[in-house]
């Protein structure tokens, strides 16, 4: 596998990123921190991957920085068959209800930002004919509820267009893979209270991985969320407006 | 505070935790809300040189998920805890020791360089023979020397990822406690289970357990499964883990009398966590109030000592069920270095309020009489005036820090109960 990974400096996306080195995949690295890119270069190299790992800059905050980025991707590793983008931030409904720049910020890098590498990278993974792009959407994305509306809404809309993506361009050669996470232990979520089912990145990276070889264009992880979210999305609107989870 | 980034998250903190194995309050805020830099998301293998066999990592890198990536390879960390859940600038902190501390020393003797946070702020590489005695002072200095934020250690060839172990049991502490030693002569693994609750003629009953890595031509030509089977225990607090229990024991126990139990090929995370293998942790939920003690004894004053140990505890009727003993070689180079050459024994206890006080403080006063030292990332109730009179290192350990921090501004509940600082 030849990949491209835009938010593997940490978090799930350093998990799968060393599942993917540990079996021999080739890995470039994109990040918006080119120091934090080249330390994890090193650790995947030792975890290892099988040519040295190349880094680039990359900001969902910054749609000048994508296309440079993935054409020394390319170039590096001659053709690119996979791209993962577990890049993306949080906060709580609180703090991005109260801080308007925070807002901004969220929306734009996961919904603006995200959907703009997205449509960066396609043309280079359909021109393989059989290529893979697997995106983090979020369990928070599936119904609105009342702790999550505003990222949720971010969530909601990256999901309807990776929907969209697996629609309109399976047939052509590009398998989309939309994954919806629960509660993972990352720096994301440190100091929240862990619901139900929380879990570690790795068993997260496990299932993730799993899902990019089938080329499955949705996967809950932990997979209990299907059945979750199966749930809220059947409850009526006024148990929407008391729900607190 | 939790992040990738430890150079950042140890800005402003007044600590730094790693997974928080620490029995006792060393990584424990000194007031509430004092910030504390969480290190362990900050896990990158910086390099790893597979010729030369040296390591360097961020140092909350944890020492289950590295033996993983070395296993493969054919390398091992030299000295490892008796719990892989550990990272390595706790490890580094609390100067531990394992099953070979009779040859291979504590981790510090394996240490190549470390780079550290200073309490004024400033990054410094820390590699002997410069920096000799900030070393010293970081090695077993429970984090108050400086935030540890790389590690850089030398790595054990091993010729293969399977450990040869073999067991016997002894009927009395006499015997035990000669078997280890004899053992010791030989074998780089050693250590002991004993039955806590023994008495009379059978005191010290227990199990000597030893190993060494085994020779390609005696192991399986696959790996080993892997150890982390059990859910990574992230958010258990120490005092919430599973005492060892009675019923543990006498299963080792009737396992290792029968023949044939004798010699069998483990796999590493087995032999050298058993606790972690044998899930305790999941179980642990709900179980609070445990924590643990363990002391030295130097073994000129022989095997009483010891003995008055379990004879204390059994007076005081403390349900306690299992002790782990094992013999140590040389000192550790640290200032505050838990190691020194005896006989050191770790006992489970419950926290029942003052009988658990009174009890550490007569097991104190034991070690006192015997000229030996308590292990503080195993101690939660040594008293200050205790401390003291069981470490006459006490004094330079807090010059060095004088001249590191004189305003304290590094500083843990464990300094505030022991070393005077203000909270
Ligand atoms: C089941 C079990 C078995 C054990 N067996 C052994 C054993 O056989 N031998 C042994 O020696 N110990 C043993 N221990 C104790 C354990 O190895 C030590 O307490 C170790 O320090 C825990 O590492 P940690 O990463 O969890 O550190 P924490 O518990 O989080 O912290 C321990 C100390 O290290 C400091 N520290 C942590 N990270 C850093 C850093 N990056 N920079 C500066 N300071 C830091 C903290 O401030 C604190 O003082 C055992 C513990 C358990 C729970
Ligand atoms: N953790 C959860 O519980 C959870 C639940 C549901 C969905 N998710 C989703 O899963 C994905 C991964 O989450 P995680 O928990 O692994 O997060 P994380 O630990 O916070 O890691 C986020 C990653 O995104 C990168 N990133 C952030 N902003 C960026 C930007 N503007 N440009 C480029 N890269 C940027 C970060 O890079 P730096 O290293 O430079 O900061 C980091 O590598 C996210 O999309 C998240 O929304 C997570």
């Amino acid at each position: 596998m030849k990949a491209v990974l835009l938010g593997a400096t940490g978090g799930i996306g350093r998990a799968l990123a060393r599942r993917m080195a540990a079996r021999g995949d080739q890995l470039f690295l994109l990040g918006r921190d080119e120091a934090s890119c080249e330390r994890s270069a090193r650790d995947l190299e030792a975890w290892g991957a099988s040519e040295p790992v190349g880094t680039a800059r990359c900001d969902l905050l910054d749609p000048s920085s994508f296309a440079p980025a993935l054409d020394q991707a390319a170039a590096r590793l001659g053709s690119l068959d996979t791209a993962v983008v577990s890049a993306g931030i949080f906060g709580t409904q609180e703090a991005l209800e109260r801080d308007a720049d925070l807002r901004h910020e969220m929306l734009t890098a996961n919904f603006v930002g995200t959907i703009g590498f997205c449509e960066a990278v396609r043309p280079r993974l359909l021109a393989t004919g059989d290529g893979t792009l697997c995106v983090f959407s979020s369990v928070a994305g599936d119904r609105a509820r009342r702790p999550v509306t505003l990222y949720g809404a971010a969530k909601a809309g990256l999901s309807y267009y990776l929907a969209g993506l697996d629609a309109r361009y399976r047939r052509e050669g590009l398998r989309t893979v939309c994954v919806k996470p629960g509660f993972v232990h990352t720096a994301m979520t440190a100091g929240l209270r862990p619901p139900p089912f929380a879990a570690e990145p790795d068993a997260v990276a496990r299932a993730v991985l799993r899902a990019i070889d089938a080329g499955r264009p949705v996967v809950y992880t932990p997979a209990i969320w299907r059945l979750v979210m199966l749930g809220i999305r059947m409850l009526p609107r006024a148990a929407m407006r008391r729900l607190e989870f | 505070m939790l992040g990738e980034d430890l150079e950042a998250l140890t800005r402003d903190a007044v600590l730094t935790r790693g997974l928080g194995r620490a029995y006792g309050d060393a990584a424990m805020p000194p007031r509430p809300g004092a910030i504390v830099a969480g290190s362990r998301f900050a896990d990158r293998v910086l390099a790893l040189d597979e010729d030369r066999g040296i390591l360097r990592a961020e140092a909350g890198a944890s020492l289950a998920r590295l033996s993983t990536l070395l296993l493969t390879r054919r390398l091992a960390v030299p000295v490892v805890p008796g719990t892989g859940f550990v990272t390595l600038g706790g490890m580094i902190a609390a100067d531990v020791h394992g099953k070979n501390q009779h040859v291979a020393g504590t981790i510090g003797d394996h240490v190549l360089a470390l780079r550290l946070r200073l309490a004024d702020g400033q990054i410094v590489e820390v590699r002997p023979p410069e920096h000799e005695t900030l070393l010293r002072a970081t090695l077993g200095g429970m984090g108050l020397t400086g935030h540890i934020l790389e590690v850089e250690l030398r790595l054990d060839r091993i010729p293969s990822p399977w450990i040869l172990e073999e067991r016997e049991t002894y009927g009395d502490l006499d015997g035990l406690l000669a078997a280890l030693l004899r053992d010791s002569a030989a074998w780089p693994f050693t250590v002991s289970w004993t039955d806590a609750l023994a008495s009379g003629r059978s005191l010290g009953r227990g199990v000597v357990m030893r190993g060494r890595w085994a020779r390609p031509d005696e192991a399986p030509a696959h790996d080993p499964p892997q150890g982390l089977q059990v859910a990574f225990p992230f958010d258990l607090p120490s005092w919430a883990l599973q005492p060892l229990s009675g019923h543990a024991f006498n299963h080792l126990y009737r396992a290792a009398a029968r023949v044939g139990a004798r010699r069998r090929l483990a796999a590493p995370f087995a032999f050298f966590h058993p606790l972690d293998a044998i899930g305790a942790w999941n179980r642990a939920y709900g179980r609070r109030g445990f924590t643990q003690y363990q002391c030295v004894v130097p073994r000129e004053v022989g095997t009483g000592p010891v003995a008055h140990v379990f004879e204390e505890l059994q007076r005081r009727r403390v349900p306690c069920y299992l002790a782990v003993i094992k013999d140590f070689g040389r000192h550790g180079t640290g200032l505050l270095s838990f190691p020194r050459p005896g006989i050191t024994v770790t006992l489970d206890l419950p926290l029942a309020g003052d009988e658990t006080q009174q009890a550490v403080d007569a097991l104190n006063q034991i070690v006192i009489a015997a000229g030996g030292r308590v292990y503080l990332a195993k101690d939660l109730l040594t008293r200050p005036e205790h401390f003291r009179s069981l470490e006459p290192r006490f004094d330079a350990f807090q010059a060095a820090r004088r001249d590191l921090d004189p305003e304290r501004r590094i500083h843990s509940a464990l300094s505030v109960r022991l070393f005077g600082d203000d909270a």
